[in-house]
């Protein structure tokens, strides 16, 4: 890794969390609606994990996207204008928050139906293998996720053809207000691959190296051929499930534990101790996020709303 | 007579249909400690307890499966469905399961089950999470279909579901849970399948049910101010489907529009239309008019998402063009 690179993942991790708490003060002014899941606590997972990805493997994740859609390389002011439902956005407004995406970029979305998307990862994978395409798909969804049959299936179905598939489950410790073990009956939820013959592994979630390193190992093998592995990553929100969680089922002392681990500080420690940046850099890298970030809250409001004609674009591909 | 919220109104049935009745319990995500995410059964967990008042895990198919074989053996479950957009996580469930068991296995089989869905747009949520299709399950013979649009519906027909033998699923819209009205006290009933007049008038019926009332009441209020006085039926059940009061409605104003939120392709609106049509053809003055959601998924932009539902003006400019 250059220097370049470890400033780089530092870069995304703040934009990411910079973009958040902007998303968050623009949802309690009103100007983003519906759901707002904030991926604040999370940064470091995505990051790791799609630091290592070819351009040609696909990305595909649930509602919790938008941290993933800037490691894919998604433009802050894309992703911005989505959330504010502007022409300008990744959807062209359509989405929301929920629903980032840019094929051309080989992130396939973000879904809004918990699990929904598992099965459809398993069809991407199925068409790199078809088309005999060297490709991982990388397949993100949360601890919540791994109770609904759709998991169960795909997991299965993956394992069954051997697909180029890396399941990855974010394990925030609870699926909306319940805890892993209070819903899944293995609360260690890597296990649950097991049934499906299926390797897997877990790793520290709020470390950014560790889930790099991880990650480029399971690409390598899956790309050899190995099949389907997974992942379980283990992280915290630390902000409530969507905007106006009364977060009644945690204690604050449980979230203050988990704030001290926060994976921005983890990795700007890192950088410090290992003599890969200093303190004025990273201070600069800082900047150039806020600056980022704010640019793109700016772009998001001078963006023009989509014409009424967009709403009966794309219901059916035209021509 | 207490003012309460449609919000109010639900958690008041439920709460009392549990005192009544041992054998109701509440099972669904985040019903529990967290009070289900519209507040409806809040304070339930700490008064009924984990056993009766049950958090599942994010698995709708097994939330149905397990209420439907929970009732089988006599039990009274309200399975609760955090959106009616999860209900096709657990179509099989229930259009395959509920809504047969008793046919076809001769009537041995009796499922007192109810299913409360939250349905509706209007809050910016996005193509699979604002969704009315109320329609696509009144489709179902086998499986009664609700959407009641004020407080003391909500309240009577909840309590008339619960001690329903039949499998109930019972909409709720998420837009309606802060609207008010007067609600009776105690053990108030509301028959299900029964249609009723909201609103006397002699010009034109209006047709329609849930929030859409809402939305219709406003328009006969506007219409009200140009002398053009309009009857509502509210439906309050799809199915089964009592069309008494619209066809006599109808047969004094010969003139009818229906609106519904949902899609109008194969809707609630073609139904009753078609069965005017039936029932009632000579005292068609003017075609029928319906008004529906555009025909599309829901956009998350607030401004085409209103463009796509439907609005006080369209109902007032529809029945402008009956009359
Ligand atoms: C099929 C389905 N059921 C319920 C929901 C409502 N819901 C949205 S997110 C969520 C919790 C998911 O938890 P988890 O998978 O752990 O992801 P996290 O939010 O923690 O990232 C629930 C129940 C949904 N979107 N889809
Ligand atoms: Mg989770």
């Amino acid at each position: 890794m250059e220097k370049r690179d470890y400033l780089d993942l530092y870069h995304q991790m703040v934009v990411i969390r910079r973009l958040e708490e902007r998303s968050a003060e623009l949802y309690q002014q009103g100007k983003i609606g519906g759901f707002l899941h904030l991926y604040i606590g999370q940064e470091a997972v995505s990051t790791g994990l799609i630091s290592v990805r070819r351009p040609e493997d696909r990305i595909i994740t649930a509602y919790r996207d938008h941290g993933v859609a800037i490691n894919c390389g998604l433009s802050a002011r894309e992703v911005m204008a989505e959330l504010l439902g502007k022409a300008t956005g990744c959807s062209r407004g359509k989405g929301g928050s929920m629903h980032l995406a840019d094929v051309k970029k080989n992130f396939w979305g973000g879904h809004a139906i918990v699990g929904a998307h598992l099965p459809i990862a398993a069809g991407l994978a199925l068409g790199d293998v078809y088309q005999n395409n060297q490709a991982v798909t990388v397949c993100m969804f949360g601890d919540g996720a791994t109770n609904i049959g759709y998991f169960h299936e795909a997991l299965n179905l993956s394992k069954v053809w051997n697909l180029p598939v890396l399941w990855v489950c974010e394990n925030n410790q609870y699926g909306m207000g319940t805890a892993v073990e209070r819903a899944s009956a293995v609360s260690e939820i890597r296990r649950k691959a097991d049934g499906y013959g299926m390797k897997s592994e877990a790793v520290d979630g709020m470390d950014v190296m560790k889930v790099r390193e991880v990650s480029a190992r399971l690409y390598e093998e899956i790309r050899n051929g190995s099949g389907p592995q997974f992942l379980e990553v283990i992280t915290y929100r630390f902000r409530g499930h969507s905007m106006g969680d009364p977060e009644r089922y945690r204690s604050s002392e449980e979230v203050k534990t988990w704030l001290e681990n926060d994976p921005i500080g983890i990795y700007h420690r890192y950088l410090l101790e290992n003599d890969i940046a200093s303190e004025e850099e990273l201070q600069q890298q800082i900047q150039m996020a806020e600056e980022e970030v704010n640019d793109a809250v700016a772009f998001a409001e001078a963006s023009p709303e989509p014409p009424a004609e967009e709403l009966f674009k794309h219901i059916y591909v035209e021509g | 007579m207490a003012r309460i919220t449609m919000r109010e109104a639900i958690s008041q049935a439920l709460w009392e249909e549990m005192e009544r009745d041992p054998r109701v319990f509440i099972l669904g995500e985040e019903v529990g400690v967290w009070g289900g995410t519209y507040a409806v059964t809040k304070g339930f967990y700490d008064h009924f307890g984990p056993e009766r008042v049950r958090d599942t895990p994010i698995a709708e198919a097994a939330i149905i499966g397990a209420a439907i074989g929970a009732a089988l053996t006599g039990l009274r479950p309200v399975a609760e469905l955090m959106t009616i957009n999860f209900a096709f996580s657990a179509m099989d469930h229930i259009v395959n399961q509920a809504a047969k068991l008793h046919y076809m296995f001769g009537g041995q089989m009796i499922l007192p089950l109810v299913i409360r869905a939250v349905g509706g747009g209007g809050r910016q949520l996005g193509a699979t999470h604002s969704q009315t299709p109320d329609a696509i399950f009144a489709h179902f013979p086998g499986l009664k279909v609700v959407a009641p649009g004020t407080p003391a519906d909500a309240k009577g027909m909840l309590k008339a579901a619960i001690r329903s033998q039949d499998p109930v699923l019972f909409i709720e819209h998420a837009t309606l849970y802060q609207t008010r009205g007067e609600v009776p006290e105690g053990d108030y009933i509301v028959p299900l399948g029964k249609s009723t007049i909201q609103r006397e008038g002699r010009h034109v019926t209006i047709v329609t049910y849930s929030k859409m009332l809402e939305i219709s009441t406003k328009a006969a209020d506007q219409l009200a101010k140009e002398g053009i006085e309009a009857e509502i039926v509210d439906l309050r059940s799809l199915r089964p489907l009592d069309m008494g009061p619209v066809l006599e409605s109808f047969k004094k104003t010969n003139r009818a529009v229906i609106v519904e939120e949902g899609w109008k392709s194969y809707g609630v609106g073609a139904e009753v239309a078609s069965r005017i049509y039936e029932e009632a053809f000579d005292y068609v003055d003017a075609p029928i008019k319906r008004v529906a959601q555009a025909e599309v998924p829901l956009p998350y932009n607030r401004t085409l998402e209103q463009m796509a539902l439907p609005q006080v003006e369209d109902v007032i400019k529809a029945v402008k063009e009956v009359l």
